[in-house]
């Protein structure tokens, strides 16, 4: 009998294309996304060495980290960079021949949120993409992560990469979780749990009943953070609830390829008694809603606590925490729910999909935003946003008092004009509160939707529970 | 891709954990479809005031270091988003090598493909190293990439451990790339492998 795999083993074993004695690999790929930031000097390389993409039907462009989110922006873009970036990617695709969706067409929208729409995100594919948050492809029992431009040159190239095998990491939630605390509630508690670094040089698979339990969309909320606690990939076995979401896509197999794949899918499990390199486990019912308080994301806290004091942490993290908290502004033992916030962003590859939209409109139905609170939301994608549309949310939200945009990764990174300002303290859906990620000098708070939405009526960090 | 062998230079001491690419590079520079230029906004918001004057207290402004070719570190040094935008404004800038206790994994892959050596040496180490650097042009460091050691200004020698295929590639300046062209038969054999095993692919 052979030794017992775990679902990453499995994945990894079936695309070693060449092994070295030293254990380095040549991994094949069977999807590259491509974005217009992290691509320009890789299709640059290749032009400057006379060579082709390998494989263009598995290579799949759009852009999305420049792209205006307001409703003129057929007219163009404003910035100069900006425009040429987005300028060159359109003629990179056009030139190398590979899949395009450009800002004109309805299903352009951020790369992990087009990819599973489309269909090009599949169980058991090796996928990759010039952007840290491909984690996110994991949640459909895919391997996939993020790689530098040089790596995205390599992979247009040969369609491989150079790879030595990550160890294996078990995260494991079990029971019920309580009311208001959602897939963003799990993943920041994890990382709050296990720390920014717990998942470096690890590939993480995330079971258990509570994860089994969560949506698609939910998965892909967990697996998108994955990247925040270190760990390059995210992987959630694939089961009914994939299948059912990725049948039928426009580029999803069809007929008795459809037969075939499932077949192959099916035995897309880590097998009983395979190894783990690291297993930690939670336990759902102890995971409250929760916001961060610092520049970090392992910087969680739940929604009844109180900001630290940094002489609470141990080594490098005391001098970092007292960082933080000045860049924050906030003072160590202040009640979080006492945070008074001046923007709301909902949207991101993290929380811009259309159960995150619900979620954040179940909330403000019938409520407004808070007096001088600036609240916007961005769908992940176009076909995002006309679903929306469909179900009435974008009234909930315009009448709420939210700026409903086009989609794209907005304020999440700021590269488009969507940015805080210095001092502007932000609730937001997004996945890092970096120091200036969202504008120099803006302050984040990353939660769920609905704690967003909350602090949206409330005008401060707010805990969803005592609203819903 | 520059040949990494020895170096010996000025280290610039920067004692924070977590230091992401964000800060490294923050997004406003990340619009350039170049790989050069990124070396005057290393670690910008860090280094200049809004308006663009210098701060002079950050380290890489005082004028023992504006020409450090070594960084010294904290721990899970280059965590975050994906961009080699980082590396690239690292060695526009004239760093080779970043010492920390530990790296993010896809920060650490892109050094090697920009021919800057990312040293991993334990934390005792690393405070060794970065009392060192504080003593700004005084204390040059050492760093061997054949012998795998750093060697501060006292003499005092540390060992590191680096993957052998890496440090291969450091050594020779090699592409990847071409590297990789060369097993386009293995590529072929495995492409139609997968075509017979997986044809939805």
């Amino acid at each position: 009998m052979s030794k017992p795999r775990t679902l990453y083993d499995k994945i990894w074993d079936d695309h070693v294309v060449d092994r070295q004695p030293d254990g380095t690999c040549l991994l094949y790929i069977d999807r590259h996304l491509v974005h217009e930031v992290t691509s320009p000097q890789a299709f640059e390389g290749l032009r400057m060495a006379g060579r082709q993409v390998r494989c263009p039907e598995k290579t799949i462009a759009v852009p999305d980290h420049n792209v205006p989110t307001t409703w003129d922006r057929e007219k163009g873009i404003a910035n100069e960079e900006s425009r040429i970036q987005v300028e060159t990617l359109d003629r990179n695709a056009r030139d190398f021949g590979i899949h395009y969706y450009p800002v004109s067409d309805i299903r352009q929208g951020i790369v992990h949120i087009i990819g599973p729409e489309q269909g090009w995100t599949q169980p058991g594919m090796t996928i990759v993409c010039g952007d840290s948050h491909t984690a996110t492809h994991g949640a459909f029992g895919a391997l996939a992560h993020g790689i530098g431009t040089s790596e995205v040159e390599h992979v247009l190239a040969t369609q491989t990469l150079i790879q030595k095998k990550s160890k294996n990491m078990k995260v494991e939630v079990t029971g019920s979780l309580g009311p208001g605390v959602t897939a963003k509630d799990i993943t920041l508690s994890v990382i709050g749990a296990t720390g920014t670094a717990g998942g470096t040089g690890h590939v993480i698979e995330y079971c258990g009943d509570t994860i089994r339990g969560l949506s698609m969309e939910g998965r892909m909320t967990v697996c998108n953070m994955a990247i925040e606690g270190g760990a390059r990939a995210g992987l959630i076995a694939p089961d009914d609830r994939t299948f059912d979401y990725v049948r039928g896509r426009p580029h999803a197999p069809k007929g008795a390829k459809w037969e075939a794949a499932l077949a192959y899918w099916k035995t897309l499990h880590t097998d009983e008694g395979a190894h783990f390199d690291k297993v930690v486990t939670l336990c759902a019912g102890d995971i409250a809603p929760v916001v961060t308080w610092g520049t970090s994301p392992e910087d969680v806290v739940p929604i009844t606590g109180v900001v630290p004091h940094p002489e609470s942490f141990q080594g490098g993290k005391v001098e970092a925490a007292r960082r933080s908290l000045e860049y924050m502004g906030l003072m160590p033992g202040t009640r979080m729910t006492d945070v008074a916030v001046d923007t709301v962003f909902i949207g991101s590859c993290t929380n811009g999909r259309i159960e995150d939209l619900r979620a954040a409109a179940a909330v403000l139905r019938g409520r407004r935003v808070a007096e001088g609170v600036r609240a916007m939301v961005v769908p992940g994608s176009g076909l995002v946003r006309l679903q929306a549309e469909e179900e009435g949310l974008d009234a909930i939200f315009r009448e709420a008092g939210f700026d409903w945009r086009l989609a794209g990764c907005s304020m999440c990174l700021g590269m488009n004009p969507d940015q805080l300002a210095p001092g502007e303290r932000c609730a937001a859906t997004s996945n890092r509160n970096f120091e200036g990620r969202m504008g120099r000098g803006g302050r984040t708070h990353l939660m769920s939707p609905a704690m967003a939405a909350a602090a949206a009526v409330t005008g401060r960090l707010a805990d969803v529970r005592e609203i819903m | 891709m520059d040949k990494f062998t020895a170096l010996t230079g000025v280290a610039a001491p920067l004692p924070l954990v977590n230091v992401d690419t964000d800060m490294i590079i923050p997004k406003q520079f990340l619009k350039t479809i170049k790989r050069t230029g990124l070396g005057r906004n290393l670690f910008d918001e860090m280094r200049y005031t809004p308006d663009g004057a210098e701060i002079p207290d950050f380290v890489l402004n005082r004028p023992a270091y504006r020409n450090a070719e070594i960084l010294v570190a904290g721990e899970n040094f280059g965590c975050g988003s994906s961009r080699e935008h980082a590396p690239w404004a690292l060695l526009d800038f004239g760093i080779r090598c970043v010492i920390a206790p530990s790296y993010a994994d896809i920060f650490y892959q892109n050094c090697f493909k920009n021919g800057i050596l990312p040293i991993v040496l334990p934390q005792e180490a690393v405070d060794v190293l970065m009392d060192d650097a504080r003593r700004g042009a005084n204390a040059r460091i050492t760093v061997d990439l054949p012998s795998q050691t750093v060697t501060a200004s006292d003499g005092t020698t540390f060992a590191f451990e680096i993957d052998p295929f890496k440090k291969h590639c450091l050594l020779n300046g090699l592409d990847d790339i071409g590297l990789t062209m060369e097993k386009a038969p293995a590529i072929d054999g495995f492409e139609a492998r997968a075509a017979a095993a997986r044809p939805w692919l």
